[in-house]
């Protein structure tokens, strides 16, 4: 009688653990999604087009941010693209596996990608806006972010590469191709919206990122930026201030304007990322 | 002429492959200057302050007269944080996926699976305006006992959500990459369906869900924005839930507006302590991961 309660309790208590992950899957879906809501309910009514482009006056106007933002998209990205991409041949087509460089640098790449970003923040201070002697700068801000987001880079780049298959590249050699010339005629393209996807992330991160930006390129949310040694700001920055500084409508409203811009990007990289799969499942069957 | 195009090729080959090798260790150089220039400039601070004193002052004041820089505070703040936000999101993200792995019908997981990875991508500073404008008056009104809305409490409400999809999609494939032979073999043996999901699936995944955690702790120890916004920031010992103190990460980003020489370098070593910390964090995810990989 008393092994049956036992059997019975146990029954019961394993059932409210899924009662249980139920309601933990409703909380998350509801907290995240929320978020969303919440932003662009509040947001919404307030985007008005001064604050969108007008010229930052009296009230305050997001154009010289999203300028800025641009521009941080355009120095990070063009330098960590290549930089990441080249890394990620040598380590998907030429590096030996166990050789001791190889494993440093896999380590340091994985180290870099788990350095809190605000650190990022303090070194590109150090480094562009006291050694170089810049100043807060978006460029000394790009090449932060472009340090930030290698490993993002170079970590899925080298995970597109590696699916390439085999037999496309010995296919390659066999007609008397290079190493080189396989590696640009045939594997590159092979991966092509697998490496595109990944810097597309990247370019989400640079959108979504701030903490780097407080310490580097100086939060000047008012002066439509003149070059990369401008002083300037971008979208996340600017929620920040107007959190901060008593603009909570304006805050609300940019936070819009960056949501759609971020989510967009993600949803652009998703979409890729499947035809991908679907470009690598008709190879598997060929 | 054939020789000199084989050796122009050859050249080329070589060319090449040392600009690949160039471009890949160009991060181990990055991370050896980011530790250069940090250690550099930190660790001779914390000499000068002290190693006794820096650690375990509780003062906080590099713009008196007589400046003290002593991190404990922040230290127990961040820990605090860190620990709370863990331990509200992880276990709901973990049962979250789970619920998505085992009871949720098969068309609706790939749908969740994509909400929750676009999600994964809402900027932090969204989290923290979220916080600022939501959780934070909510505290203020119907929770606290002080009238303060700001501080570990809001932190950690904010990062808990935060750190979700990570703990979702990391979990998920987890339990996923356990063989489903187990789940069978449990069925087989009488075990209800609930039963071979907890007891039986759950335990195989563990490294794989240590990891995620791991990883959702380092994200949460290096939140600075959505921190910064509802943490109130006042550097001092974190006695109650509800009340305003500062974090390593809100350290560095609120001392940055008051950069003199030596309050630079306070930051710089704030910075160190907190770099440590996610390098500890780090080596035990890749040891975590690691060990997995060993398992399969």
């Amino acid at each position: 009688m008393s092994d049956l309660r036992a059997f019975r309790r146990s029954r019961n208590f394993f059932a409210s653990l899924k009662i249980a992950s139920m309601v933990a899957l409703g909380v998350s879906l509801v907290a995240l999604v929320s978020i969303v809501l919440f932003v662009l309910i509040r947001g919404t009514g307030n985007l008005t087009f001064q604050l969108l482009f007008g010229k930052y006056g009296a009230s305050p106007s997001i154009w010289p941010a999203f300028l800025g933002t641009l521009e941080l998209i355009v120095i990070a990205v063009g330098v960590a693209a290549p930089i990441g991409i080249a890394s990620a041949i040598f380590l998907s087509e030429y590096a030996e596996r166990d050789f001791w460089l190889i494993r440093c640098i896999r380590l340091a790449t994985e180290t870099l990608a788990g350095i809190p970003s605000i650190v990022y923040g303090l070194f590109g201070y150090l480094v562009f806006v006291v050694a170089c002697g810049w100043g807060y700068s978006l460029l000394g801000g790009g090449l932060t972010l472009a340090i930030m987001i290698l490993p993002l880079i170079v970590r899925s780049t080298e995970e597109s590469l590696l699916s390439v298959p085999m037999a496309i590249r010995e296919g390659s050699y066999a007609l008397g191709a290079g190493k080189v010339r396989t590696i640009f005629a045939v594997v590159l393209p092979s991966a092509s919206e697998g490496i595109l996807t990944s810097l597309i992330l990247a370019m989400g991160r640079v959108v979504s990122e701030s903490a780097v930006l407080i310490m580097t390129v100086g939060m000047v949310v008012n002066i439509v930026p003149v070059s990369p040694l401008s002083a300037g700001t971008s979208l996340a920055l600017d929620i920040y201030y107007f959190a901060s500084f008593g603009y909570p409508e304006e805050a609300s409203a940019t936070a819009v304007v960056l949501l759609l811009f971020v989510l967009s990007l993600n949803l652009l990289a998703f979409l890729l990322a499947r035809l991908f799969e679907r470009k690598k499942g008709l190879h598997g069957q060929s | 002429m054939p020789t000199s195009s084989l050796r122009y090729r050859t050249f080329r080959e070589k060319a090449m492959k040392g600009l690949f090798f160039l471009s890949a260790a160009f991060s181990l150089l990055a991370l050896g200057a980011i530790i250069a220039y940090l250690f550099a400039s930190g660790i001779p601070f914390i000499a000068k302050v002290g190693f006794f004193s820096f650690f375990f002052s509780t003062t906080w004041a590099p713009l008196a007269t007589i400046p003290q820089y002593g991190v404990f505070a922040m230290v127990l703040t961040t820990l605090y944080v860190t620990a709370l936000s863990v331990a509200i999101g992880a276990s709901i993200g973990l049962l979250a996926a789970i619920c998505l792995f085992r009871f949720v019908p098969s068309r609706f997981v790939t749908p969740l699976r994509w909400l929750i990875d676009l999600l994964a991508g809402i900027p932090s500073v969204i989290y923290g305006l979220f916080g600022l404008i939501v959780i934070v008056p909510f505290i203020r009104d119907y929770v606290s006992t002080n009238g303060m809305g700001y501080g570990i409490l809001a932190a950690s409400l904010v990062l808990s959500i935060m750190i979700l999809p990570t703990m979702v999609s990391v979990s998920y494939d987890a339990l996923k990459a356990v063989s489903p032979l187990y789940y069978e073999g449990a069925l087989a043996l009488g075990a209800s369906r609930e039963e071979a999901t907890f007891k039986i699936v759950l335990p195989a995944a563990k490294s794989g869900i240590f990891a995620g955690l791991v990883l959702s702790s380092g994200r949460a120890l290096g939140e600075t924005m959505a921190v910064i916004m509802v943490i109130g920031g006042s550097p001092q010992l974190p006695v109650s839930l509800t009340e305003s103190v500062r974090t390593l990460t809100a350290n560095i980003a609120m001392g940055a507006s008051e950069l003199t020489s030596d309050a630079l370098s306070a930051l710089v070593a704030t910075g160190v302590v907190l770099f440590v910390f996610a390098l500890i964090l780090n080596l035990s995810f890749s040891f975590l991961r690691g060990k997995e990989s060993g398992h399969v």
